[in-house]
């Protein structure tokens, strides 16, 4: 694909582990690239999958849901039902002929700092090597 | 009856030259418990000596090539060398973790036709015949028991360090057990684990005279009759340079030395030229069976 | 109407304005629809900054204000109160975070000045569709629970019960005191540990605002800050508090030998048994594991002889409900154990020990009546003490365990005291920090202590001279002197490090906190925040946060108090009030959310047939929010319009 694509990648980070992990690796100066926009919910739990479906259709060439580890969420289970929901979307996405690898939820804890760097990291060359979404057809060139 | 296991032999260089009897040994054996010893077609040396030390790279490459060929034959490889054992875990685990390291000796084995895909597993001999097959198999071919022959079981340094998780790094035990299935009776043994000073004999012959030395008394101490060994530099240590230990330290060490699957092979009902004991260098008459002559 | 945005960015410093081009930002976020006024400015979170906010909002009649700066977990509570100041509604402020998320992770300013503007952006969209929202103020119990009765622990029940407030304070052994209790001297006054300790104690045993919950521990909490219910299980003595009188007959008459906890395995306690003499409560529990009665059916001499009729064999656990208004974790720490290090030969070779088997050799009323013995009952003419077991290793524990150093060198200096042998120390780095150390240290050195520099290697029994038979060999590097040394010595004492207990993952689930990678409870912020968590109303204090001496510990302790004591105080809190709402109309009584809520919430009006929220139980995690097929449920301050407008925003702004 084009090599100077810049994927944009909304981020859905819950306050309480993922928001703050990816502070923590602000805060620890880690550079990694900047193509994750955060969002901030209270929990990945609050991510319904119309959020997720409006990123892609607005622009956004992938989307990362990020919130506290299996056990530890500050809600008791609200990660569980995001998990959940995650594999119903996966679905949709497949119906709508979207690769898997655009829509990602991962874990973050509050102190993972380098952690988070590294999803996005990750994300972000998965992302440049499958190329811009395309959605409407209307992207601007880079 | 028993068990059948296949897996890819990978002898390594050594058993080609000073330890044709553990090869010859180790074969015998393990056809007695069913374990399919196919040795992998081309194989090449793993590289074992001070080359990673020099050209990491290079020598991770060569231990590639060997776990490729042994991919394609879809099983894992076993080893009766633990350097070998290293080395090619090394880099197994390696590439495992270090995408960068992957696609760069991915590029390479292209251009061999080759590639590896991170399937194949390594194990060395006395491990798989301790784990996989077991007590009950190994005991049913004992046909001559070792009748409480005292073995110091001598592991070397590399079988649990650094990758072993098999066994208890510093004190392990596989050896031992086997030992005890086979009749003989495995000595205390504080320093089972200890460097025999292989790596240095020509760099710095005194040092490890020194630690050969340690290793002798340590077992004699002991009360142990003979050192089983699981390595070829080991073995060959130990063995060798008994007399030049003897020189410079005015001692008189004459302990045999036996590859691990001699022993086995000897509890089996083997003959001293199908174990290649007959190829030793300290005679172990005084405390094999008569039997074993005869055969 | 269209609403009036002031939009502010922050230099914070160079911080930000090093990476961000603010001026340009500041350009940008001018021309986006409905922003009356874009500033910079170099400290946004500063007097002079909250100022600017509010005059504008004064002067200009702004209804929307965004700060673009820092996290909203760093000042997000500073410009509500800005606002709100100035006379308009918090939740109609939102802050774009353009540093930790920002100008600190990228190197290209380009890229993060385009990125900054597209946060802002979205920022300003999103506050368009914010809403006034009223905090909710509820009033604050105050009791507070304190979770364990080691020094930090003690210290904070008193400093809190001498205020006038209750306390209860929940210790899972059968007495308060924690490790302190076992300790023989503490570093670096040589200060007696149990002269010092057991006073404390005793005030916290007598205390009349002290409710002490001992062989007791939490099972569940749950609540909102100021208002927590937390459950705990009283386990069975089989001794009745009241009665007992602590005479000591049963435990003199129990038949039943088993070793002591308390002395590390090296002396014997009873089946029925304090685990000291002066323990606070000074009841005794009985082990059914090993008591006679429980394990035969026979025996019952301690009830025979009891003056006070004080064992009861048919108690049973109970559980209780507190209700408090915060909480404190002083929980503590477990030590390595010795024995995952295979080369050292703990639990193999005689005569190696922990650093707490010496000390409690060393204490007077330990099983040797303090004197230093080997197995065979003499005294070591030589000991070395390892430094690191555990600890700064790769291995095991990356960290540091911050004591260790001067805690060797007190068992050094107790071990030249009482046998006058030989000691070595093998050590990585010295680390002698606090009001003293660098003093005691010196001492130490002068008794003629031998400090090696280098960790350890192994220990051996094996000898390789004449003068090593007998004896453990440490085998070590020494990197001063560049050469390996083997040292034969009588002793060994390994200086082990510390540990997040293994029950630190349940405390840290029921209560609803988080741990760092080391697994020692997360503190809210490491240099500003050390006894908060991001949980409001629950504080740490002392080693369960993090590996530290006593007067660390006592300082954390009172610290969490203080905490504590501010938010009782305040008399009422505030909550946020970013629970959820149910639009009645919309919704179709489907009660998918119903099954959804942790909290169990949201009830069913079988009356009108639709779902509602009782907002004291909603915590506000949007979980229902997300689910409802009808979107009849909202989330405050979180409405997908809010959440659509930032998604619009960022992927259509910029690149």
């Amino acid at each position: 694909m084009e090599s100077n694509f810049e994927p944009k990648i909304v981020g859905f980070l819950c306050k309480w582990c993922a928001y703050t992990g990816a502070d923590l690796a602000g805060t620890s100066r880690i550079k990694y690239p900047p193509n994750v926009t955060p969002i901030r919910v209270m929990c990945s739990g609050r991510v319904d999958p119309v959020l997720v479906m409006k990123a892609l259709s607005s622009g956004a060439d992938g989307v990362l849901i990020a919130g506290c580890h299996p056990g530890d969420c500050h809600y008791q289970s609200g990660n569980v039902k995001t998990i959940r929901r995650f594999k119903l979307l996966q679905r949709m996405l497949d119906q709508f002929g979207i690769e898997r690898d655009r829509v990602r939820l991962e874990w973050v804890s509050a102190s993972e700092g380098e952690r988070y760097a590294q999803v996005v990291e990750n994300m972000t060359e998965t992302l440049r090597k499958l190329g811009p979404l395309n959605w409407n057809g209307n992207k601007e060139a880079s | 009856m028993g068990s059948h296991l296949e897996f890819s032999y990978y002898p390594g260089c050594s058993l080609e030259g000073m330890n044709k009897a553990y090869d010859k040994s180790a074969r015998a054996v393990s056809k007695s418990l069913g374990i399919d010893l196919t040795e992998l077609n081309d194989w090449n040396c793993c590289g074992a000596s001070a080359y990673m030390s020099i050209q990491e790279l290079r020598a991770h490459l060569l231990s590639a090539r060997n776990l490729a060929l042994a991919e394609k034959e879809k099983k894992d490889l076993a080893v009766v060398c633990p350097a070998c054992l290293t080395t090619l875990t090394k880099s197994n685990r390696y590439m495992g973790e270090d995408p960068k390291l992957r696609r760069t000796i991915a590029s390479a084995l292209r251009a061999a036709n080759l590639q590896y895909l991170g399937t194949v597993k390594v194990r060395h001999l006395l491990e798989v015949i301790v784990r996989d097959i077991g007590e009950q198999e190994v005991k049913a071919r004992v046909s001559r028991p070792l009748s409480d022959l005292k073995v110091a079981p001598y592991y070397g340094c590399q079988f649990t360090r650094p990758f072993g998780d098999f066994d208890d790094k510093e004190s392990p035990v596989m050896l031992d057990t086997l030992l005890k299935w086979l009749g003989a009776e495995p000595v205390n043994f504080p320093l089972k684990a200890k460097c025999c000073g292989g790596m240095l004999m020509t760099t710095n012959e005194p040092i490890g005279l020194g630690l050969v030395r340690s290793l002798l008394d340590c077992a004699v101490q002991n009360g142990a009759e003979c050192v089983a060994t699981i390595c070829p530099l080991c073995h060959i240590t130990l063995e060798a340079y008994q007399g030049n230990v003897n020189k410079k330290f005015a001692t008189s060490y004459k302990l045999p030395t036996f590859y691990f699957t001699q022993l086995m092979g000897v509890a089996f009902g083997f003959s001293r030229k199908e174990l290649g004991i007959n190829e030793e260098l300290i005679s172990s008459k005084r405390i094999l069976p008569e039997q074993v002559e005869a055969a | 109407m269209a609403e009036k945005i002031g939009v502010y960015v922050c230099h914070c410093g160079t911080n930000i304005a090093q990476t961000v081009d603010c001026k340009s930002v500041v350009d940008y976020v001018s021309a986006l629809p409905n922003v009356t006024v874009a500033r910079d400015y170099q400290y946004m979170c500063s007097d002079p900054g909250q100022d600017l906010i509010k005059k504008d909002i004064k002067e200009l009649g702004l209804t929307r204000v965004v700060v673009a700066s820092c996290s909203p977990l760093m000042h997000e509570p500073t410009f509500r109160r800005a606002v709100e100041e100035a006379g308009l509604n918090q939740f109609l402020f939102q802050m774009a975070n353009i540093r930790e998320q920002c100008s600190w992770i990228s190197e290209n300013k380009e890229k993060a000045t385009e990125r900054a503007k597209s946060i802002v952006a979205a920022a300003v969209k999103r506050v368009e569709f914010q809403e006034s929202l009223d905090v909710k103020k509820v009033p604050v119990n105050p009791n507070v629970l304190i979770v364990g009765g080691g020094i930090t622990g003690i210290e904070a029940a008193l400093q809190i019960a001498d205020s006038g407030k209750k306390v209860y304070l929940v210790e899972k052994e059968p007495t308060i005191g924690g490790y302190m209790a076992r300790f023989d001297k503490t570093f670096p006054t040589l200060d007696c540990a149990a002269c010092i300790l057991t006073p404390k104690m005793v005030s916290v045993g007598q205390h009349p605002n002290i409710e002490l919950l001992s062989y007791s521990d939490v099972t569940g909490f749950s609540g909102y800050v100021g208002n927590f219910t937390a459950r705990v299980r009283k386990r069975p003595k089989y001794v009745e508090d009241e009665k007992c009188s602590g005479c000591g007959l049963c435990t003199e008459k129990c038949p039943v030998s088993v070793p002591s906890e308390f002395e590390c395995g090296l002396g014997k306690r009873k089946a029925i048994y304090r685990p000291f003499p002066q323990a606070v409560p000074n009841v005794p529990v009985i082990d059914t594991e090993h008591c006679l009665y429980f394990t035969k059916g026979v025996c019952k001499v301690c009830q025979k002889f009891c003056p006070r009729g004080a064992i009861d064999f048919d108690q049973k656990e109970v559980y209780i409900d507190l209700q408090v208004g915060a909480a404190i974790l002083a929980t503590g720490f477990d030590l390595f154990d010795a024995s995952r290090v295979k080369q050292y030969g703990y639990g193999k070779l005689p005569n190696v020990i922990t650093s707490l088997e010496f000390e409690r050799l060393s204490h007077a009323s330990g099983p040797t009546g303090g004197k230093i013995l080997l197995k065979n009952g003499q005294m070591p003419t030589s000991l070395a003490i390892l430094h690191c077991i555990g600890s700064r290793d790769t291995n095991f524990n990356e960290y540091c365990s911050r004591v260790c150093c001067m805690y060797s060198m007190k068992i050094a200096h107790l071990a030249h005291e009482k046998t006058g042998a030989r000691v070595y120390e093998f050590y990585i780095d010295l680390r002698a920090f606090g009001k003293g150390y660098e003093e005691f240290y010196k001492r130490v050195l002068e008794e003629e202590t031998i400090f090696i520099r280098g960790k350890a290697a192994e220990v051996t029994d094996v000898p390789q001279t004449p003068a090593e038979r007998g004896k453990l060999v440490v085998v070590a590097e020494d990197t001063l002197l560049g050469i390996v040394r083997r040292i034969p010595v009588d002793m060994v004492v390994l200086s082990v490090g510390f540990e997040p207990r293994k029950d630190a993952v349940e405390i840290a689930r029921i209560f609803s906190i988080s741990r760092s990678q080391d697994g020692f409870f997360l503190e809210r912020h490491p240099k500003l925040a050390p006894v908060s968590t991001a949980s409001d109303g629950i504080f740490i204090a002392g080693s369960c946060q993090g590996p530290k001496d006593i007067p660390d510990s006592v300082a954390q302790g009172a610290a969490a108090a203080a905490n504590a004591l501010s938010l009782i105080d305040r008399k009422e809190v505030t909550l946020e009030p970013t629970i959820a709402v149910i639009d009645e109309e919309s919704c179709s009584g489907c009660k998918i959310c119903i099954g959804l809520c942790a909290y169990n919430a949201i009830t069913f009006d079988e009356a009108k047939k639709v779902s509602k929220v009782n907002d004291a139980l909603c915590k506000g995690c949007g979980v229902c929010v997300a689910a409802c097929p009808s979107a009849a449920i909202e989330q405050r301050n979180f409405t997908d319009d809010q959440l659509l407008a930032e998604v619009e925003s960022v992927c259509v702004s910029g690149k």
